[in-house]
């Protein structure tokens, strides 16, 4: 394995590259009681429509984080009761693009490995067993649909996508989680969790030899090659619909205004990219903008009031929300500073205090494993290594923030999805 | 690692937890005081208005713009309720200096904010604020009215507070919202002044500094804190046990219903009833989530929480509506099943290990330590996680099962949809 040392940050990674295509990155912490490992495939709700044995196959909404839940069923049993056991706190989640599978232990972790390798590599389902599920799944839909945070999320993505499978629920709905069969499930094993889709990530005071070694041992010898995907037919910049409100059981009016942005290659530009629209997000709504000291003032916004850039597949956008009595009062104010950033120019000091803040944000992130190991997974299906931050951080300029805003949090861009109280 | 716990002024105490494998440090300082109705919301608000600014950074602004010089350093206000204690105060981290480049230091800076945001508030002709007042009422009233936005919070909560009625336990951290409405800028400031000077005051420090250092700068920030009496921590009450279960049904516009059952414990071995609880219900390997999830497929969750300073056990779940009756009786015969010693050796040896697990991880995040170390002051009580998972494992079977058979039913509380017919 190949170990490299970054002193600024503090920290140490061994990489590797297996010749089934899978990548490995062991991030070394010495001091740490636990350690995690992240097993991660590229393949998320977005991951609809996908070329299979040269033909196209539509699977339903929700079937990754269907997949998700049953691939911890194994034919002795479910490896969330065998890694317990030992002592491990297992789980998964599956996003937009990629599910993840990962446990963490103070104890036998290499036994532990070996089972998440084993049983995420391996899938046993059986039409009953899959059956089952749509109790448990129709369960946590029925919970998300009750959940104001999610449903403002879901309807935002409506809104700003036509195509893209971005505008759907990643866990899909009561009845599209009906179409998904035993088989389909083995043909989207078959075609995303191939070694040479996923990253192995594990953070802690392991042995990286070991974990390579166990790694050889428990999955395929061989991988295959990668799955041509369809993403939908590329979006305009506008929003396929303007706004869209919902009433539910709250207290009082969300919001969550959405601005469809450019989409960046993959490769070291990507990360580039992210973090110039988060300290976007910052200078312009950040704690310590302006904007965000004159509504929290004015009494439109209060703590709840936030946002962040995202980056999925095909996608990029860059959001904002919270509560307020006048959504769209927030939300106008929002574009118009961002326009009169751009325009005006940001003010040097101001720009100056939050490249420090920004900086620190990243460092501190390196406290959270997950973090760590998500950031990892990411910086290798998309072609970078992310602990170059720093560099990459310091050859972003105040031009290209305002270049940034001039260009994406425009009114043509932007969409507006409202949650509000019942009557 | 040694922790040091040190007095530095008359009912002011300094907890002191060495670390150097996290990036950044970790500052709190909490005020504790026995939760009452009178004072819960005027505590709760404290904060929340003094976090507005200080003497020297008079509004959110210029209190922000001196956080991102400090390298994006962050202060958050919190609220808590541990035992029947309210702990009010202050969080802050930052970057650990071994990071920083041109060897800044942050800690001496950060701990003086810290204590200008409890000693030197912004005063109007010696009165906080008004308009800051005003506007973080409105806010607090906003977020005491959205409990109801998250209905499994909700629904645990609203279980507390029918079955620990008449209880200071049974009382929200953040008060309620009419008394919150009644309070003016002087009866605030009133309070702030007794509060300040007769509370006790807990401050805590994780990270790379020497004592020596963490001591002096709390010093030297909180030199004008004034001191007068001290007010004594509540010793929370065991919840009395009711001799006929209550059952309460409330009905609002969702799609999923939450059953919430609680149960007294009648036993001084609190130990064992760790131990037992966590088999029941506390982990993804518990009997709750192996048979009410896993194997009727009735629920995405399912789980327990012992609350220890009161000798209570509280259960939580998401079901279909028409699946009360089935649910309840699922978790009851679970219940049964711990009471008549019903379990495998692999249970006892699962539960072990995630108690291993959980405690010995609590090291490897600094806010959860001080989560812990809070909570244990708090509560009157005074060991370290080793001491605590020495006498978990030293629990035996029989211990379990009389544990289990001290449990006995207080409350049932059904979040049922509008449209739906009793169970």
């Amino acid at each position: 394995m190949t170990e490299r040392n970054y002193p600024q940050i503090g920290e140490r990674v061994y990489e590797e590259t297996l010749p089934n295509g899978l990548a490995i990155r062991v991030i070394s912490k010495p001091h740490h009681a636990k350690a995690c490992a992240f097993f991660v495939t590229r393949y998320g709700g977005m991951d609809l429509r996908f070329q299979l044995n040269g033909q196209w196959q539509d699977t339903p909404a929700g079937i990754a984080h269907y997949l998700e839940h049953k691939m911890f069923d194994t034919e002795d049993g479910n490896a969330l009761q065998i890694l317990a056991q030992n002592g491990a706190e297992p789980n998964a989640f599956t996003s937009n693009a990629i599910t993840a599978y990962y446990f963490y232990s103070t104890e036998h972790f290499y036994e532990n490995l070996k089972v998440l390798l084993q049983f995420v590599s391996v899938p046993y389902f059986t039409d009953e067993s899959v059956e089952k599920e749509q109790g448990i799944i129709g369960q946590e839909i029925r919970m998300v649909e009750d959940t104001p945070d999610w449903q403002i999320y879901t309807n935002l993505m409506e809104c700003l996508y036509e195509k893209s499978p971005a505008r759907v629920s990643v866990a899909g709905t009561v009845e599209s989680i009906r179409h998904i069969t035993a088989q389909t499930l083995y043909d989207c094993h078959r075609a995303f969790y191939d070694p040479s889709n996923m990253v192995l990530c594990v953070v802690g005071n392991v042995d990286p030899q070991q974990v390579s070694a166990i790694a050889r041992e428990v999955l395929p010898q061989t991988g295959g090659n990668p799955i041509p995907r369809d993403y939908g037919a590329e979006e305009s910049s506008a929003p396929a619909k303007r706004e869209r409100s919902q009433t539910m059981e709250v207290s009082m009016t969300q919001f969550l205004a959405g601005y469809k942005c450019d989409t960046p290659p993959d490769g070291v530009e990507q990360l580039r990219l992210g973090m110039i629209g988060d300290m976007a997000c910052d200078i312009l709504f950040g704690d310590s903008s302006p904007l965000y000291s004159r509504l929290y003032e004015q009494g439109l916004i209060n703590d709840t009031f936030g946002g962040n850039f995202d980056v999925l597949p095909g996608v990029a956008y860059l959001y904002v929300g919270g509560d307020s009595n006048d959504p769209h009062a927030v939300h106008a104010a929002v574009t118009a500073e961002a326009q009169r950033l751009g325009q005006e120019g940001i003010d040097e000091d101001f720009y100056q205090r939050i490249r420090r803040a920004a900086y620190g944000q990243m460092i501190r992130s390196l406290n959270s494993f997950e973090s760590i190991a998500i950031s990892q997974a990411e910086g290798v299906f998309h072609g970078y290594d992310y602990y170059t931050f720093p560099e990459v951080f310091a050859s972003i300029t105040k031009a290209d923030l305002e270049a940034f805003l001039r260009r994406n949090i425009t009114a043509e861009r932007t969409a507006i999805s409202l949650i509000t109280p019942k009557a | 690692m040694t922790k040091q716990r040190i007095q530095l002024l008359d009912n002011v105490f300094l907890t002191y937890v060495p670390a150097d494998k996290f990036k950044t440090d970790f500052l709190s300082a909490q005020f504790i005081t026995p939760l009452r109705a009178e004072t819960a919301g005027l505590n709760a608000l404290l904060p929340a208005v003094l976090q507005r600014g200080t003497a020297e950074y008079p509004d959110m602004q210029r209190l922000s713009a001196a956080l991102d010089l400090l390298y994006g350093a962050n202060v958050e206000h919190s609220v808590r309720k541990r035992g029947e204690n309210q702990l009010w105060g202050f969080v802050a981290t930052c970057v650990d200096d071994a990071f920083l480049p041109g060897g800044d230091q942050l800690l001496e800076p950060l701990t003086d904010i810290l204590g200008q945001l409890i000693c030197r508030p912004v005063l109007e002709n010696g009165t906080l604020s008004p308009a800051y007042v005003a506007s973080e009422r409105t806010n607090l009233i906003d977020a005491i009215r959205s409990a109801i936005n998250e209905k499994r919070t909700f629904a645990s909560r609203r279980l507390l507070e029918e079955m620990c009625r008449g209880e200071a336990y049974g009382l929200s951290h953040i008060g309620d919202e009419a008394s919150v409405a009644a309070i003016t800028p002087e009866a605030l400031t009133a309070h702030y002044h007794q509060a300040i000077a007769q509370s006790r005051l807990e401050l805590y420090y994780c990270g790379r500094a020497e004592m020596q250092r963490v001591e002096d700068a709390f010093r030297a920030a909180f030199r004008d804190l004034p001191r007068c009496g001290g007010v004594p921590l509540a010793a929370a009450q065991p919840h009395p046990v009711r001799e006929t279960p209550q059952v309460i049904r409330e009905q609002m516009d969702v799609t999923q219903g939450k059953l919430c059952v609680g149960y007294s414990v009648d036993t001084d071995d609190k130990e064992a009833v760790v131990v037992m609880n966590t088999m029941f219900g506390a982990t993804s390997n518990s009997k709750l989530f192996l048979n009410v999830r896993e194997k009727l497929s009735l629920c995405y969750y399912a789980s327990s929480t012992y609350h220890r300073a009161k000798n209570m056990i509280t259960v939580a779940s998401g079901i279909e509506f028409q699946n009360y009756q089935k649910a309840l009786d699922e978790i009851t015969a679970q219940l049964t099943a711990m009471q008549s010693g019903s379990w495998e050796d692999w249970e006892l040896t699962a539960v072990r290990s995630s108690l291993s697990n959980g405690h010995r991880s609590i090291f490897d995040s600094a806010s959860q330590l001080e989560d812990f170390y809070m909570g244990q002051i708090a509560t009157g009580r005074d060991d370290d996680p080793e001491k605590l998972l020495e006498a978990a494992l030293a629990v035996t079977p029989e211990r379990i099962r009389a544990a289990a058979n001290a449990v006995k039913l207080d409350t049932i509380y059904f979040l049922t949809g509008k449209e739906a017919t009793n169970p």
